[in-house]
């Protein structure tokens, strides 16, 4: 088959994967993108989405970012996310319990920052709640 | 000389001690071997925005409509000086070391007529810095709650400074923290924060596209990377505080271990000395019969 793509994704507190793949789609903020090797190179802000890994050497994966950018090499491409979750670990229940808390914490927030957070926090949530 | 009593209690006393520097010792162990670990898989991600703003500034930096966080505000007069420190002391020179830099930072700058202003992170430098620059101190900010800094830490900080930035409170700021070389040693740094250093790049590497344009890429990465910077020097201060706490409680050990074997061995030979006193009055007053 094709070349492959050496894949980092790494978070500020970690490193998270380092792999290779065949092709990663990642949400740039202009609309999301497959990249493969051979990519000219860009560097890309990201949007709140998914990233998802295919053709992996540890099979597929998908990430839930918030944030971030991206830098494409021909040979290689690096993920730098704000926050990333592997999408396995998330799950309905946790997440709906979750949304329920941020959603009482907006309606109890006082001052304009406080609700400009938990509002964050809660278009975050839902964003992972809608991947399932 | 001493009595026997005060002996006794001294040696009970410094056991004591002994038993709380050991366990301070251990703990500072087992959570300097997991702020290692945190400040190491940091790395990686400083280091691609490190490259990538560098890149991106290479090609900026003339630009007349570049971010005031790379080009600075164009005047130089306030200083922002970030000081962070532990929270706990105990862990011999590590903020002595730093707040002394901070200090002689100050100095220099009050010298060449600048007026300095002060964040503290981390509750230590505060105490330090208050006494001679209490009035400069803007805030403090303390993670004595926390226990494990996380990036949304060094977050709220960076924004606290970048608020400040953009109301023009100051020109320039500088990060002050002790970068962690070995256990033994820590070394008192200021890393400028803003405007962002950037060295000469090998120009000639790859050309990128950018999406959306450079400026908008380079705003949404400069502010970022105020709070990397922050995260980065907030790491290497945990791994350096535990790292010198176990140097200073191993050596605080080792002291007691030193005193009670001096007091012991006092202790001994007075009450040997006592004996032998009393059994001479005892013979003694034998003899005379």
């Amino acid at each position: 088959m094709t070349d492959k793509i050496a894949f980092d994704l790494v978070s500020p507190e970690r490193l998270l994967l380092s792999t290779e793949a065949e092709m990663v789609t990642i949400p740039g903020s202009e609309g999301d993108m497959g990249v493969m090797a051979g990519h000219m190179p860009l560097i890309s802000t990201l949007r709140p989405g998914v990233i998802a890994v295919s053709g992996g050497t540890e099979g597929d994966q998908r990430f839930y970012v918030i944030g971030g950018f991206a830098e494409v090499n021909p040979g290689k491409l690096t993920v730098l996310a704000d926050e990333a979750v592997p999408v396995a670990e998330l799950d309905a229940a946790t997440l709906d319990q979750r949304i329920k808390n941020a959603e009482e914490d907006l309606a109890l927030a006082k001052t304009d920052s406080e609700r400009a957070k938990a509002q964050e926090t809660l278009d975050h949530l839902k964003g992972m709640r809608a991947t399932l | 000389m001493a009595s026997l009593k005060a002996l006794r209690n001294r040696i009970a006393s410094v056991k004591g001690i002994r038993k709380i520097t050991k366990a301070q010792q251990m703990v500072a162990a087992s959570k300097f071997r997991r702020a290692l670990d945190a400040a190491i898989a940091a790395r990686p991600y400083a280091e691609k925005m490190g490259e990538a703003i560098a890149n991106l500034a290479g090609g900026m930096k003339d630009n007349p409509g570049a971010p005031k966080l790379l080009t600075g505000t164009g005047k130089d007069d306030t200083h922002l000086l970030i000081v962070a420190t532990s929270d706990r002391g105990l862990c011999g020179g590590f903020n002595t070391n730093i707040v002394r830099l901070a200090k002689q930072k100050i100095e220099a700058l009050r010298r060449d007529g600048k007026k300095v202003l002060i964040l503290c992170v981390g509750r230590k430098g505060r105490d330090q810095l208050r006494r001679v620059h209490g009035p400069l101190i803007v805030d403090t900010v303390e993670f004595t709650g926390v226990k494990r800094i996380g990036f949304a830490n060094a977050q709220a900080v960076g924004k606290r400074v970048l608020a400040m930035f953009d109301e023009g409170v100051f020109d320039k700021a500088t990060v002050v923290y002790a970068r962690f070389k070995s256990v033994m040693s820590q070394i008192p740094t200021a890393t400028q924060l803003i405007p962002a250093p950037v060295e000469e790049t090998k120009t000639g590497g790859a050309f990128y596209e950018y999406e959306p344009d450079e400026r908008e890429i380079l705003a949404d990465l400069l502010p970022r990377n105020v709070s990397v910077q922050i995260f980065h020097a907030l790491l290497e201060n945990v791994a350096g505080e535990f790292g010198a706490k176990m140097t200073a409680m191993d050596g605080a050990t080792r002291n007691a271990d030193e005193v009670i074997d001096k007091v012991t061995l006092l202790y001994n030979r007075t009450r040997q000395a006592q004996i032998t006193k009393e059994l001479i009055e005892i013979i003694s007053g034998a003899e005379a019969l």
